[in-house]
């Protein structure tokens, strides 16, 4: 069957939501499971006293983006049917700063601070409140960041593309820099123990 | 802290999962995974509750709402319906399940509250501005090979690491 199955019809469009409800039960119990509830555990990685984050967002998206580089050689699925991230320069580059910010400052991302609330962190509910409360002042204040909202517009472009190079080749350098990357955490992190012992 | 990080999963083999997890996502729906959408999903219908024509009237509240498509209605939300449903669950294996409120060393939980709060609104407006938060925009963007992914990664880790130094108390012993 060629994927993505909901857009071509092989799974009815009902199933959609019972599908999204069981994605997400995988989706929290792997995070729960993997330490994400816990702000002390995420704002390690900033800090250097525990790169969870790294080691499991890393893995993460090298997994997911080689199973669909493979699924897509394979056939398996029509890649021309997958949804690409749009590129809003400004957008994305003024939103990202601003949501490393309040990662550091909440301890939390979105999704971790659900697993939070879920096992009754109530700082996770609080940065939960304040989420409705961000998005809520963005959406009503709209119209002061329009334009910086659909500001340098480049489309659904591919890193690759920007880079001039090969799918296949960024995947096998993005893997290399995922690598040295756990191997110097690794050792970062035994030498950051050490010294606060 | 370091004791207490024992029982948690691998983080390679979690990761792994979460790929998977992910690259199933992608497979079934053509889309991948996501956590802010589904706070601006209620918050578009809950104003729209309250307000329809405020709503309707809005350039961005409209832009999510459709005659037909009732906006809680929406992937996201059982989606995130199911990450609660699951992280209990973990969370209930291990016996995490307490009501606390975890903070640093050198901070009362009065100050951690406070600083959650004050994370949780700018990360919301932020996913607002960047069309995504870690899960959706960054790590499924990443998925995708989209260069918003990337950029969204580096962005929201970098924006961390600048200004980890000023908020170092907030954390460290």
């Amino acid at each position: 069957m060629t994927g993505p199955l909901i857009p071509m019809g092989v799974i009815g469009q009902g199933w959609d939501l019972v599908i999204a409800l069981l994605i997400g039960i995988a989706f929290g119990f792997v995070l729960e499971s993997a330490g994400f509830s816990s702000s002390r555990k995420l704002a390690g990685v900033f800090y250097g006293y525990d790169f969870t984050v790294l080691r499991v967002f890393f893995t993460a998206a090298i997994t997911a983006m080689v199973g669909l580089l493979y699924f897509g050689y394979m056939g398996w699925i029509d890649l021309s049917a997958i949804y690409i991230n749009q590129t809003y320069l400004w957008a994305v580059l003024a939103g990202g700063v601003i949501m490393g910010l309040g990662f550091i400052t909440g301890g939390y991302c979105p999704g971790t601070s659900l697993t939070g609330v879920a096992i009754g962190k109530i700082d996770a509910m609080v940065f939960t409140g304040g989420m409705f409360i961000g998005i809520l002042f963005f959406s009503e204040a709209f119209s002061l960041f329009e334009s910086l909202y659909y500001g340098h517009y480049l489309g659904p472009v591919k890193v690759y593309e920007v880079l001039g190079i090969s799918s296949g080749l960024f995947a096998m350098l993005l893997i290399i820099v995922a690598i040295a990357a756990f191997i110097i955490t690794a050792w970062l992190q035994k030498r950051i123990v050490k010294v606060e012992k | 802290m370091i004791d207490r990080s024992k029982k948690y999963a691998n983080p390679y083999l979690s990761g792994f999962l979460l790929g998977i997890i992910l690259l199933a996502t992608f497979y079934i729906t053509g889309r991948g995974l996501g956590a802010s959408g589904a706070v601006k999903s209620t918050v578009v219908a809950a104003v729209n509750a309250v307000s329809h024509t405020h709503a309707d009237n809005s350039a961005y509240y409209s832009k999510f709402i459709s005659d037909d498509h009732h906006p809680m209605s929406n992937w996201l939300v059982f989606e995130v319906l199911g990450v609660l449903a699951g992280a209990f669950l973990s969370g209930a294996i291990a016996g995490r399940l307490k009501l606390k409120v975890e903070h640093g060393p050198r901070i009362t939980y009065k100050s951690r509250l406070v600083w959650a709060g004050v994370g949780g609104v700018l990360f919301g407006f932020g996913s607002q501005l960047g069309r995504g938060c870690t899960s959706g925009a960054a790590l499924s963007g990443m998925a995708n090979l989209s260069l918003a992914g990337f950029l969204a990664m580096l962005t929201i880790f970098g924006g961390g690491y600048l200004f980890a130094y000023f908020f170092r108390k907030l954390w460290l012993s």
